[in-house]
């Protein structure tokens, strides 16, 4: 069985491990960010850059790039707001760092703010983790009072003020415009970029950083480690650890942190978490959050990627494709947020679509024409299939309303939303054309009710 | 309004963490829904009042985040989450038992008035589904028989206070 690896997640359910700050600094916390306050920032930005960090929030864009991207010459304070937003159905790992290793994530945002003359960092925090934001509350006020935030860091002239700001459950406030709109006391309606790219024109209209829990996190290790000595973790531009959390149809449900592409999709379902339930056989996965785009056993994927400089074919079955980054996109999906739902097969397709279509409706913020309307559509086909109204054009007709939402929204969320639809239908359109008979035939599937 | 002195000095301590007033709207929406329950048409006005800005400002936030609510709920909240993973793993069973044994449907205050039981969507806890928040306490794996057992507790508590 692959190891996993435990850079983030070191004391995540280790008993006798508290969120206190005499716990953590019993493990030797606050160590890295004492020496980093004796560094220049611009270094610790190059070990960032080094290291070869990609954002852990779903995008995996490279960290010391958004970090380059700021403007540091309008002579505006400078925000960094840490997303705590964990929204992506299928994930569930920021949860566990805020509640149980709060300081962690502190020590990361304090270098972080460090690096980047950051005077003020929000914390973002959804509105339904009330005591991860009481955690994160009391961390801070205990990271205060010992000088690892507030006017003057560690002594020096350097001073940072860190607050928590609870959302109130709207899944849109995790794209990061959204989130600062969010944040400025609006709806949370994400903006155009450009102009609006928060590295120029983010909070308040200054130069904004927007980075993830579990990224800001790594970058405690690589001031810790250096950029060099972090960019050999895992694999060439897929670097570090990740974490992965897996939730459905398997033995073992959970999370668990490996160096980024050294455990294959199979590895993961059948060794970590045990395979199938009992009697039964994995069907379809969902390997980055449910935007990401549904892959299904049984297929086959074959061309030439690049490994280091040179190209070289792949043959890969699912189950052998290595969980980073580069290779789930390669084969139509992405990495995500890590996040990986696995269905059996006693699921029926359509109504696991039915689940997913129904909270993209009920999420997107309605601001652009194409996808309020589409969810609403694609939610509306979904339910009547799955209450006895299907027709054997349904398939198509999801498709055709999918194919003109995505490209054409300000933000993300609308290739998020149409991603699933266009995948499921295109994957399974056997299951999707076949469906009045499929339901006629056996109403009452063994399968639990997804709609 | 009629706040608790704890909630006005809550107030008083979050607007100076922006330096933009707008930006505390949140958490005074927040605060005055744990303070008051829900989000009354005068909390409106006197949050937007404090801010100083225009009350439609503060009602586009309550109208548009899922969290806030303009009427009363039940004395406990039930939040069953409907999403993927949740759904995969029986939360529709769960939502049912709720609703049988509090004789009321999602979204609706039971005839006690002792719960509303709402589907939410995902509470980042997938791996341990389905879930369920009750107030602000997460419950994990909550099949239908553990459901039951929240369910009578809920009960029991409510029996209690009488």
């Amino acid at each position: 069985m692959p190891e996993q690896r435990r850079l983030i997640f070191q004391h995540i359910d280790e008993p006798g491990y508290t969120p206190d700050l005499a716990c953590y600094l019993r493990q030797g916390g606050y160590a890295v960010l004492r020496k980093a306050v004796q560094r220049k920032p611009e270094e610790l930005i190059d070990e960032v850059k080094k290291s070869g960090l990609r954002g852990r929030g779903g995008a995996g864009f490279p960290c010391g790039v958004k970090w380059t991207l700021v403007d540091r010459k309008s002579g505006k304070p400078i925000y960094l707001i840490v997303n705590a937003d964990e929204s992506e159905p299928g994930t569930f790992k920021d949860r566990h760092i805020i509640h149980q290793d709060p300081h962690q994530l502190i020590e990361g945002i304090m270098i972080t703010c460090f690096a980047n003359n950051v005077r003020q960092a929000y914390i973002y925090i959804r509105g339904e983790f009330p005591h991860g934001a009481a955690i994160l509350e009391r961390a801070i006020a205990e990271a205060r009072a010992a000088n690892f935030t507030g006017p003057s860091v560690l002594g020096t002239a350097y001073g940072c003020e860190i607050y928590v700001h609870r959302g109130a459950g709207a899944y849109i406030c995790g794209e990061e415009t959204g989130m600062i709109e969010s944040l400025e006391g609006k709806r949370p309606y994400p903006r155009i970029k450009p102009p609006y790219f928060p590295a120029v024109l983010g909070l308040y209209q200054c130069p904004t950083i927007v980075n993830n829990v579990e990224t800001l996190c790594h970058v405690k290790h690589i001031a810790d480690m250096g950029g060099e000595a972090y960019a050999r973790i895992g694999t060439p531009n897929n670097t570090g650890t990740r974490i992965l959390c897996v939730s459905g149809h398997v033995q073992r449900p959970g999370y668990y942190e490996f160096e980024v592409g050294k455990v294959t999709l199979g590895q993961l379902l059948n060794e970590v978490c045990g395979g199938p339930l009992p009697g039964r056989k994995f069907k379809a996965v969902i390997p980055g959050g449910s935007s990401a785009k549904v892959l299904k056993f049984g297929e086959r994927y074959k061309g030439k990627r690049k490994v280091g400089a040179e190209m070289v074919d792949y043959d890969w079955g699912l189950e052998d494709v290595p969980m980073d980054f580069d290779s789930l996109a390669l084969i139509g999906s992405m990495g995500g947020s890590g996040g990986v739902i696995v269905m059996d097969d006693s699921v029926r397709m359509v109504d696991a679509l039915a689940n997913i279509n129904a909270f993209y409706a009920h999420e997107s913020c309605g601001q652009c024409t194409p996808c309020r309307e589409g969810s609403q559509w694609m939610k509306a086909i979904t339910t009547r299939m799955v209450r006895g109204g299907a027709r054997p054009e349904d398939g198509a007709l999801l498709k055709s309303v999918a194919d003109q939402i995505a490209g054409r929204t300000i933000c993300a969320f609308g290739e998020a939303c149409a991603w699933p639809t266009q995948s499921f239908v295109q994957k399974f359109p056997d299951e999707f054309k076949a469906y009045a008979e499929t339901k006629k035939a056996d109403p009452d599937s063994r399968a639990f009710e997804l709609a | 309004m009629n706040l608790k002195p704890a909630t006005l000095a809550r107030i008083e301590e979050v607007i100076p963490h922006y330096p933009v007033k707008r930006s505390a709207a949140l958490p005074l929406l927040h605060l005055v829904q744990e303070d008051q329950g829900y989000v009354a048409p005068e909390a409106i006005e006197w949050i937007a009042a404090k801010l100083e800005l225009p009350p439609i400002a503060i009602l586009e936030l309550v109208t548009f985040y899922p969290m806030f609510r303009q009427k009363p709920i039940g004395r406990r909240h039930i939040k069953v989450c409907r999403t993927l993973s949740c759904a995969l793993m029986g939360a529709y069973r769960t939502c049912q038992e709720f609703e049988k044994h509090f004789n009321t449907y999602r979204g609706e205050v039971s005839p006690d008035g002792e719960v509303t039981i709402e589907f939410v969507e995902c509470l980042a806890s997938c791996g341990t589904a389905p879930v369920v928040m009750i107030d602000d306490e997460l419950h994990e794996k909550v099949d239908p028989a553990r459901a039951c057992q929240l369910a009578v507790k809920i009960s029991a508590e409510a029996a209690n206070r009488k």
